[in-house]
């Protein structure tokens, strides 16, 4: 199977890069994103894009433990995850939520300049590195700090938890074209961890609902002042 | 038989026992009983491993030295002491209709998880490992800070998962790039995140990725840590979670937080043979120091007021091991020990002063040493040792970062000295308010259990006057690891 997928992919690299822009692209939509429900699946899309790129690191490079972390990402950025998040917004009526996002252009020109500060600070890191996707090091820290910034910017609790995960992808491919992944224990492990807290979050959302009528931490903070 | 398994597994069995049995009436005992064996196990494992040097074990996924004995050992005495006083403090919580039995399972069990956590986090070898436990341990301290469901605890709970997830989200990246940086010397085949395989080839780690990643790990661990800029969520998490859990954050969280931090400065030291580790710690600590005494003045609510003081005590930790050598590190490590005695004992007396006169407001908290002198006694004395009074071992450790830093860096002596002043001013001026005049608050339903405030204040108080030479030969051996 292996040798069959490796002899059809002479371009790894090739898609490999394809991925990682799309990862990149799809994290500035996400930025800019205001339904939650597209939002949802711009997050599904991308955990496909990082399934595919771990799929074909794996092949083109016989690294059979990433196989693993290849499927694991499958099973929970593709599969489990969006799958809760479209549950929970259904029970949570937020469907159709519109959140109204000041000064988009701003957000993305900021965006943009996160970009080239994360190929700056990737450059003597991608000199190093000997694995065949090298160049998407500083990609990979582009997601990072995109999400992070979309984490900044959101004012509602499921979109900031969209940017949590995103962030997520973008640290696990940040990790694959580093060093061919983490060892197994470790993402394992890390993989738990954001199960456990995705079940968290759920609780939280209805718990926050409850008081305060709203899923926006603008009124939480109003609250405190009061 | 070998400790470090119980000293593992204790807590984890107990937190699965208690999550199904943790409402009954007798939950609290268990709860007391589970800590009270893992402290047992950890002295067993204290006193072997100072005797017989490192242990590695579990196929080097875990390994204990002097150093992370030492706060392992403190951690499961805090722990223990904590129990202890939560037993009649819950109790009280449940008559005052605060909780119900559900969230005193969620309580008891998550608590346990808690000190799993902690402790997986301070005996792995594993880099990898260590950041997982850290994310666990932000976790569960999520659910017990959202304990009460109260708005504003919902607030500082979901105010502390996106800081700290944002924060440690860092840290996973710095640890990635460790893992880089490694796998060129050690190769992949997964030995490459061992703290102690890499403490042996540091040296020829790329200093470029090190740098970069411990810049990484110290913005991740330091949110954890409470470091400014990235403390907002601390005062908030201190003041609406149950006091105990309050008791556990500030005396150990941040503790093994911080830990994390050194482990990876011996590397990336190592690495560097330069001092941008230290630099970067020492302008940290320093800011941390500062801003947050300029913040005590205008706190109302009393465990805000002790979370800004963690802060800014973490802050003088963090400055201590920025500088280095001998006898700065072996004050870090005494001021480790002594923050966490003593704020914890702080906690559990301003737990029951609240309870007492029903609100955390300062203003309202009025005469507690007269309704009842252990309470308020209690709190002054353990003020008075957190502000670092002469008989007490915060003076001991604060004096010996002083001298040292007025004879290695004597540009940051005027700025400790005013910070430590503000806040002495602040901070004695607030509770000195509380503990004496015309009583405002009623007894308690349960009587109190203030035998730990005044076991905390008394090991405290010895650690002032004479530190036993095994101790400090265990400091000794602790700071020499950090090198």
């Amino acid at each position: 199977m292996i040798d069959f997928l490796a002899r059809v992919l002479p371009e790894a690299g090739q898609i490999i890069n394809l991925c990682a822009a799309l990862m990149l692209l799809l994290g500035f939509s996400m930025l800019a994103q205001r339904r939650i429900l597209t939002l949802i699946n711009l997050f599904l899309l991308q955990g496909i894009a990082l399934f595919v790129s771990i799929l074909v690191v794996a092949v083109s490079t016989k690294q059979s433990h990433l196989l693993w972390s290849a499927m694991i990402t499958l099973a929970l950025k593709v599969v489990a995850l969006p799958w809760v998040l479209h549950r929970l917004i259904r029970r949570l009526s937020v469907k159709w939520d519109v959140e109204t996002l000041l000064n988009i252009p701003t957000t993305m020109l900021v965006g943009i300049g996160l970009v080239i500060v994360a190929f700056n600070v990737a450059t003597p890191i991608s000199e190093l590195s000997g694995t065949v996707l090298r160049s998407t090091i500083g990609i990979a820290l582009a997601c990072v700090l995109l999400s992070f910034l979309m984490m900044i910017t959101r004012s509602k609790a499921v979109p900031q938890v969209i940017a949590f995960l995103a962030m997520e992808n973008g640290l696990f491919f940040a990790a694959t074209s580093a060093t061919y992944g983490m060892p197994m224990v470790v993402e394992l492990g890390i993989a738990l961890d954001v199960m456990v807290g995705m079940v968290i979050f759920g609780v939280f959302f209805f718990q926050i609902r409850q008081q305060f009528d709203s899923l926006d931490i603008r009124q939480m903070e109003k609250a405190r002042e009061e | 038989m070998n400790e470090l398994l119980f000293v593992l597994a204790v807590p984890l069995v107990a937190s699965v026992l208690l999550a199904f049995v943790g409402h009954s009436r007798r939950a609290p005992e268990v709860n007391a009983a589970a800590s009270f064996l893992t402290l047992a196990a950890a002295v067993f494992l204290a006193v072997r491993v100072v005797d017989e040097g490192p242990l590695i074990l579990f196929e080097e996924h875990f390994f204990v030295d002097p150093l992370n004995v030492f706060l392992i050992a403190l951690t499961a005495l805090v722990g223990f002491t904590t129990a202890l006083f939560s037993r009649p403090y819950m109790r009280i919580e449940r008559n005052l209709g605060r909780l119900t039995g559900s969230r005193m399972r969620l309580y008891h069990s998550m608590f346990q998880m808690f000190m799993c956590t902690m402790l997986i986090a301070l005996s792995t070898n594993n880099l990898g490992i260590l950041w997982v436990a850290m994310e666990a341990a932000t976790l569960t301290t999520v659910l017990l800070v959202a304990l009460y469901r109260t708005p504003a605890s919902l607030e500082a709970a979901w105010k502390y998962f996106i800081l700290c997830g944002v924060g440690i989200a860092q840290a996973l990246f710095g640890t990635i790039l460790i893992y880089f940086a490694a796998e060129r010397v050690l190769g992949h085949d997964g030995g490459a995140l061992l703290w102690t395989q890499l403490d042996a080839v540091k040296t020829e780690l790329e200093p470029t990725v090190l740098s970069l990643a411990f810049v990484f790990l110290f913005v991740g661990y330091g949110t954890k840590t409470g470091l400014v800029p990235l403390h907002n969520w601390l005062p908030d998490a201190h003041a609406e979670g149950p006091t105990p859990v309050s008791a556990v954050l500030s005396g150990l969280l941040l503790n093994v937080a911080l830990y994390a931090i050194i482990r990876c400065k011996v590397l990336v030291d190592g690495a560097l043979e330069n001092a941008f580790a230290s630099h970067l710690m020492m302008i940290f600590g320093l800011l941390t120091v500062v801003v947050p005494a300029f913040y005590l003045s205008r706190q109302k609510d009393v465990k805000r007021l002790f979370g800004y003081s963690s802060i800014e005590h973490m802050g003088i930790i963090t400055f201590a091991f920025g500088m280095g050598g001998p006898v700065a590190n072996v004050a870090g490590l005494l001021h480790m020990t002594v923050h966490s005695l003593t704020k914890s004992a702080i906690f559990f007396a301003v737990g029951h002063a609240a309870q007492m006169a029903h609100t955390q407001i300062i203003d309202d908290i009025r005469g507690l040493i007269k309704a009842s002198p252990t309470i308020g006694w209690g709190l002054m004395l353990g003020t008075l040792a957190i502000l670092g009074m002469p008989p007490f071992g915060v003076f001991t450790s604060e004096f010996m970062i002083l001298t040292t830093a007025i004879k290695y860096h004597p540009w940051a002596t005027p700025i400790l000295l005013v910070a430590l002043g503000v806040a002495f001013a602040a901070i004695f001026g607030k509770v000195q308010a509380m503990a004496f005049g015309r009583p405002s608050v009623k007894p308690l339903s349960h009587n109190p259990a203030l035998f730990p405030v005044f076991i905390h204040l008394g090991l405290v108080l010895m650690l002032g006057l004479w530190v036993p030479p095994y101790l400090a030969e265990w400091y000794r051996q602790a700071a020499k690891f950090i090198g």
